[in-house]
C-alpha cells in the first residue's frame, strides 16, 4: 500500500473500482458540489476533483478535497501543472496530505488560452510526467525536487491520465510506460466512445505488461444531448466520437425518454464493455453537469453494488 | 532572427500626437528581413503620420531613416547630429534596438513602433514562425533539432499531451499550430532514435532562462580593460 486510500484498497483487493468526477463551483458556495458527492457516496469508491477544469476558474481542488475528507469520503485531488510551479505544486501536495488527502492525480491541464482567462500566463515549470516523479520522490525518498529532506513523510497514491484517442497513436502505450517509470500508480483514460480504438490500445498495453504495473480506470462520460456530442466530436482535441454513436442518439429522439435515456443506456453499455477488456481495473464516470445520474448508472451496470467497504 | 510586427497605425498616431518633429528610425537587420521595420517600412510609417497630421490640421516634420543595426552603439552613433533636429524617435527596431537608443541618447524620447514578437524564421513568404525561446540550456541535441520548449504549447519535456490530434495542437484555431511533440516523434522515428521518447526527462533548470532574472553574460577573455 502506498497510501491506503479507499480507492487504493478497492483496487488492491481486485475489485472493479468506480470513481465519480466532481467539478467545484465558480463562486464561494461549494454546496452543490458536496450535494453531488453525498448523492453518489454509496455508489463510488473515490471522488475525482477537477482542478480549474478546462482552464476555467473554480474553487481550488485542494479545498474541495479537504471538505470531502472531513465528510469521510476519499478524494482524488487533481493537480494541473498549468497554474503552479514546483514550489506551489509541492506545497499543495503537502497541504492536501496534511489534511488527509491520499490520492493525487497529475495532469497537464487544458491550455489557458482555451479557458476563462485566455490572457493568463501559463506556468508549465514541470510537466505532468515530471510531477508524478516529484511526488514519488517525496513519498519514496523523502525528498523535494531540490534534494532537500522533508520534515515528515508523505503517503500518496499517485494518479495520472492516459489518452488512447490522442496522436501519435503508436506512441501512446510508450508514453504510458514512461508515466509508470515516473511513478504513476493508477491512471484514468480520456472519455471513451471509440471502443475499437480502446481495445487496440489495451491490447498493446497488455502486451507490454503495463496493466500489471498500474491500475487503469476507463473514462466514461454519458452523453446528455446531441449538441454536446457534436461539440466534443468537432471541438475537443483528443476525443473521438464515432458517427454511429451520433446516429444512435439522433435515432432516439422519438423514443420514450429520448436522447437522454439513450445516452444513459449507452453509458451503461460502455461500462459493461470495458469491464470485459483485459487490463481495465475500473471505471471513472465523468457525468459532467449530470452528476445526479451516477447512482442510476452504477446500479444499471449490474454486479457493482454494494461497493466494497474496508475497516480502517 | 528577431521577428516583429508593426504596431497598429492608430496606436502610433496616438503616441506621437504631442510631438512636432519626429524621426522614424528603421533597422536593416532582423526586422527589415521580416518586412516590419526596415527603411521601406520607416518611409511608409513616416508618410502615414504626415498624412494623418495634415488631416488633423496639425502638420508635423517627419523624417524616415534607417540604420544597419540599431542594437549596437557603433552603428547608432552616426545619428548623433540628426538626433538634435528631432524631439522624438519612433523606432521600428525590436525592443533591443529601442533600448539601445535610449541608452545612447538618454535625453531623447524613443518610442517603439513595433511589437517585438519572437525569435523565429520565415517559413514561407508572408509566414513567420517562432522556434526558440532562448531558454539558456539548449536541448535540441536530444530532440534532434525541434525545440520542445517552443514548439510544444505547454513546453513539455516528456512527449505530447492528450490534446495532440492528427499532428495538431489543441490550441489550433484559425491559425493551425502543429504539435511539437508529434513533429519530434516523426523526426526521431525517421532517424531510428525513438528510444529517447521513452526516457523520463527530469524537471528543467529554468534559472538559465529569464526565470533566473534578466540575463547578462560577462566574458573576461574578450573584455577590454581600460587604462592598461
Amino acid at each position: 500500500m502506498f497510501a491506503g486510500s479507499n480507492l487504493e484498497k478497492v483496487l488492491a483487493n481486485g475489485h472493479f473500482a468506480i470513481t465519480g468526477e466532481l467539478g467545484p463551483m465558480r463562486g464561494t458556495d461549494l454546496g452543490p458540489c458536496l450535494e453531488h458527492a453525498e448523492h453518489m457516496r454509496n455508489h463510488v469508491d473515490a471522488f475525482n476533483i477537477t482542478d480549474n477544469q478546462t482552464a476555467v476558474v473554480r474553487i481550488a481542488s485542494m479545498a474541495t478535497a479537504i471538505k470531502l475528507v472531513e465528510r469521510g469520503m476519499d478524494p482524488v485531488m487533481q493537480m494541473t501543472v498549468r497554474d503552479r510551479n514546483r514550489i506551489c505544486l509541492q506545497a499543495d501536495v503537502l497541504g492536501g496530505a496534511s489534511c488527509g488527502v491520499k490520492n493525487f492525480l497529475c495532469i497537464q491541464g487544458d491550455h489557458q488560452t482555451l479557458g476563462s482567462e485566455p490572457q493568463a500566463k501559463g506556468v508549465y515549470d514541470v510537466d505532468s510526467t515530471q510531477l508524478m516523479k516529484v511526488i514519488k520522490d517525496m513519498r519514496d525518498e523523502n525528498k523535494f525536487v531540490s534534494g532537500d529532506e522533508m520534515e515528515a513523510p508523505l503517503d500518496a497514491f499517485i494518479g495520472g491520465v492516459v489518452n488512447p484517442f490522442a496522436d501519435p497513436f503508436e506512441y501512446r502505450p510508450a508514453r504510458f510506460a514512461k508515466k509508470i517509470a515516473a511513478g504513476v500508480n493508477f491512471v484514468q483514460t480520456q472519455c471513451i466512445y471509440d471502443m475499437d480504438r480502446l481495445k487496440e490500445y489495451m491490447k498493446r498495453v497488455v502486451d507490454m505488461g503495463l496493466h500489471e504495473k498500474c491500475y487503469i480506470l476507463a473514462g466514461i462520460t454519458p452523453l446528455k444531448a446531441i449538441g454536446a456530442a457534436m461539440y466534443m466530436k468537432n471541438n475537443v482535441a483528443g476525443i473521438i466520437i464515432p458517427d454511429e454513436i451520433v446516429k444512435r442518439l439522433k435515432g432516439a429522439k422519438e423514443k420514450p425518454g429520448g436522447v437522454k435515456a439513450e445516452g444513459l443506456k449507452l453509458c451503461v453499455e460502455q461500462i459493461q464493455q470495458v469491464k470485459e477488456i483485459e487490463g481495465i481495473h475500473g471505471a471513472h464516470i465523468m457525468a459532467i453537469a449530470w452528476e445526479e445520474k451516477v447512482p442510476e448508472i452504477v446500479e444499471a451496470v449490474g454486479g457493482l453494488m454494494p461497493r466494497p467497504k474496508f475497516d480502517d | 532572427m528577431i521577428i516583429g510586427e508593426r504596431k497598429p497605425l492608430e496606436e502610433v498616431f496616438d503616441r506621437t500626437s504631442s510631438f512636432n518633429k519626429i524621426l522614424v528610425l528603421g533597422c536593416e537587420t532582423c526586422v527589415a528581413v521580416c518586412l516590419a521595420g526596415g527603411k521601406k517600412e520607416a518611409e511608409e510609417t513616416a508618410e502615414a503620420i504626415s498624412l494623418h497630421r495634415k488631416k488633423e490640421n496639425q502638420p508635423v516634420e517627419v523624417k524616415a531613416e534607417s540604420v544597419q543595426r540599431q542594437c549596437e552603439f557603433e552603428f547608432i552613433d552616426e545619428f548623433k547630429d540628426l538626433m538634435n533636429d528631432y524631439d522624438v524617435v519612433l523606432s521600428l527596431a525590436c525592443g533591443v534596438g529601442v533600448q539601445t537608443m535610449v541608452d545612447r541618447y538618454p535625453e531623447k524620447i524613443v518610442l517603439p513602433g513595433l511589437n517585438t514578437t519572437f525569435l523565429g524564421y520565415p517559413l514561407e513568404q508572408g509566414v513567420w514562425m517562432e522556434n526558440c525561446q532562448a531558454c539558456g540550456d539548449c536541448v535540441l541535441d536530444k530532440t534532434h533539432g525541434i525545440c520542445p520548449i517552443t514548439r510544444c504549447t505547454k513546453s513539455m519535456l516528456n512527449g505530447p499531451c492528450g490534446g495532440s490530434s492528427e499532428g495538431k495542437c489543441e490550441i489550433s484555431g484559425d491559425i493551425e499550430i502543429e504539435c511539437g511533440w508529434h513533429l519530434i516523434h516523426e523526426r526521431l522515428k525517421a532517424l531510428g532514435k525513438l528510444d529517447y521518447m521513452e526516457e523520463v526527462e527530469p524537471p528543467k533548470n529554468w534559472s538559465t532562462s529569464f526565470h533566473g532574472g534578466p540575463r547578462k553574460i560577462v566574458r573576461e577573455d574578450v573584455k577590454i580593460v581600460r587604462g592598461e
